[in-house]
């Protein structure tokens, strides 16, 4: 568990990969949003610079108010930055929401093969796609499902699948358990990672919860708020199958706890 | 002690699989439900019609109005079934729902555009809207006499009165049933790379059908009754019989039994095309997106 300090002194914070690693998959270049142009109102994000390397799982991690959502959305190209670039080399990013943002007047197996269709694969692949996505999040048969027939953890599932669906190689996820229960949520977990691992994805995986980002991420960045800028990261190399109560995550999680609890604190002053 | 070993991954399976079984809303399976619900709620209104015909019955019986002016309800059903049997009134309900259908299909496809331009455009909203929503107010048997002088007494006159009447409300349903999407669902679409005419075929339409049919009804009672309005005044021996003009018939022959006659058959025919097309569309679709709760 090795851990690098970004001081939010510095002006231009760069949250950058070890230097080993693979080519990036989304790059942020001093990136600033800015949604009110009144004055006394401070921008969204601030001056934010970001790597993501090909393959990697990158937790964001901040109270309310730090634009993480924001972020995400300038990534999945739903808005564009203020100033700065954003760069992402594989063109395409599949975006999930916290609420399971499925369309209800479909099944869930119209659901992915909307996304098949609007990705542009052809016809006669669907009906093969659809069982072989629902078989990947481990919901053989239920394409014919209505939305409302389902738990929520099943939507989160069937989601992912649409997600999966676009054929992009890098997951945007926007609190994506955060509405589920602890024990589904765990269950998730477990099989969000054996996806990003089976299908090769980069995720970037939004959330507040402390140790879910400890539980899943590679790497976790902690962002302050008001503006949102990154304020610290940690690279995780925890061995063995990690859980949601392993010591090593429950030991982290209290650091990073305390971390994000000084970055709220500062906003009651 | 095994507190802490983490599961192995066919635990992980078999506790996913619990949980869907668990949380899988079990619904119960009567195979006479639909039955149970057609009787249910067809004795109700049936209670309601008999005790309707007493209270005419006894208003009749008691001889508050000379029989000319107030007709009893055996009278009105003779002269129903004299207008069945020499297939008049079949002929005049085929004349009048043609007329209705046909008018109805250029109000869906006007109002739907109009709906959508409402919706989508807000210098449109600003400048068209509250026009629009004026025209809805408007009785349309005010464009009747308008519609004489353009169209001359003719099929086109009263199919303009029902396109007047029923447009606004089908743009308006729209127009609330687009206003009601959830804004989660256009982002999702664009996502999912739903752009342009695509955006409105895959997620506009389909997200805002529920207010879209509640105004398609209610612009086909708009219909139906402009049509009416139009067919009493409209009248020339060229035009086929309308169920309207019927009615005006009975009337200049002072025909008051087939004045009651006439005025039931236009009901029951709205009551008619409700309960056998629009009901059962708009249950369908309630219940594909599980609005329709326990009522099955």
């Amino acid at each position: 568990m090795t851990n690098q300090t970004v001081t939010s002194a510095t002006p231009h914070v760069v949250a950058d990969l070890p230097p080993d690693t693979t080519p990036a998959a989304v790059t942020l270049e001093r990136v600033t949003k800015v949604f009110n142009d009144a004055a006394g109102v401070p921008p969204v994000l601030q001056d934010l610079s970001l790597r993501v390397g090909a393959g990697e799982f990158v937790c964001l991690l901040g109270a309310s108010g730090c634009g993480k959502s924001t972020l995400l959305n300038l990534v999945a190209g739903l808005d564009s930055p203020t100033t700065g670039q954003i760069e992402v080399p594989g063109g395409k990013t599949a975006l999930m929401f916290q609420e399971s943002a499925l369309f209800p007047w479909l099944t869930a197996g119209k659901n992915i093969e909307l996304a098949l269709r609007l990705s542009g694969v052809p016809r006669t692949e669907w009906k093969a796609e659809i069982a072989r996505l629902l078989d990947l999040v481990h919901l053989s048969g239920q394409e014919n499902k209505r939305i409302h027939e389902l738990s929520g953890g099943m939507r989160q599932r069937v989601a992912l699948a649409r997600a999966l669906a676009q054929r992009a190689r890098i997951l945007l996820m926007d609190e994506p358990f955060a509405a589920l229960d602890a024990i589904t949520r765990d269950v998730l977990h477990e099989e969000l990672h054996r996806i990003w691992r089976e299908a090769d994805l980069t995720v970037i995986f939004v959330t507040h919860n402390v140790r879910e980002a400890v539980r899943l991420g590679q790497r976790v960045l902690l962002m302050s708020s008001r503006p949102g800028m990154f304020v610290r990261q940690w690279q995780i190399d925890i061995e063995g199958p990690r859980r949601i109560e392993s010591p090593a995550v429950s030991a982290l999680s209290a650091e990073i706890t305390e971390d994000l609890r000084r970055e709220i604190r500062r906003h009651g002053r | 002690m095994a507190v802490s070993t983490p599961p192995a991954r066919d635990d992980v399976g078999s506790l996913e699989a619990g949980l869907d079984a668990l949380e899988t809303p079990v619904s119960p399976t009567d195979k006479h439900a639909g039955a149970k619900r057609i009787l249910g709620s067809v004795w109700p209104p049936i209670l309601a019609i008999i005790v309707l015909i007493l209270f005419w019955w006894a208003a009749y019986a008691l001889k508050l109005k000379p029989e000319f002016v107030l007709p009893s309800p055996a009278s009105a059903w003779q002269s129903f079934l004299t207008g069945l049997e020499s297939g008049t009134t079949q002929q005049a309900i085929f004349n009048s729902l043609q007329r209705a259908f046909v008018g109805f299909l250029i109000s869906v496809v006007l109002g739907t555009v109009i709906g959508l331009a409402l919706a989508k455009s807000s210098i449109f909203r600003r400048g068209f809207g509250p026009l629009i929503t004026g025209l809805q107010i408007l009785p349309s048997v005010a464009w009747v006499p308008a519609a004489i002088i353009w169209f001359g007494l003719s099929n086109e006159a009263m199919l303009f009165v029902v396109i007047m009447g029923a447009t606004p409300s089908i743009a308006n349903g729209i127009k609330s049933g687009v206003d009601q999407i959830p804004t989660l669902y256009p982002r999702v679409g664009k996502m999912l790379g739903a752009h342009g005419f695509n955006q409105i075929r895959f997620v506009i339409l389909p997200a805002s059908l529920p207010g879209y049919l509640a105004g398609l009804r209610q612009g086909w009672a708009f219909a139906w009754r402009s049509l009416m309005a139009a067919e009493l005044i409209v009248f020339s021996p060229a035009l086929g019989l309308g169920l309207g003009q019927v009615l005006d018939q009975n009337r200049t022959l002072g025909d008051m039994a087939g004045v009651m006659a006439t005025i039931i058959s236009i009901l029951f025919v709205g009551i008619l095309v409700e309960l056998c097309f629009f009901a059962p569309l708009e249950r369908r679709v309630l219940r594909q997106r599980g609005l329709l709760g326990d009522k099955l």
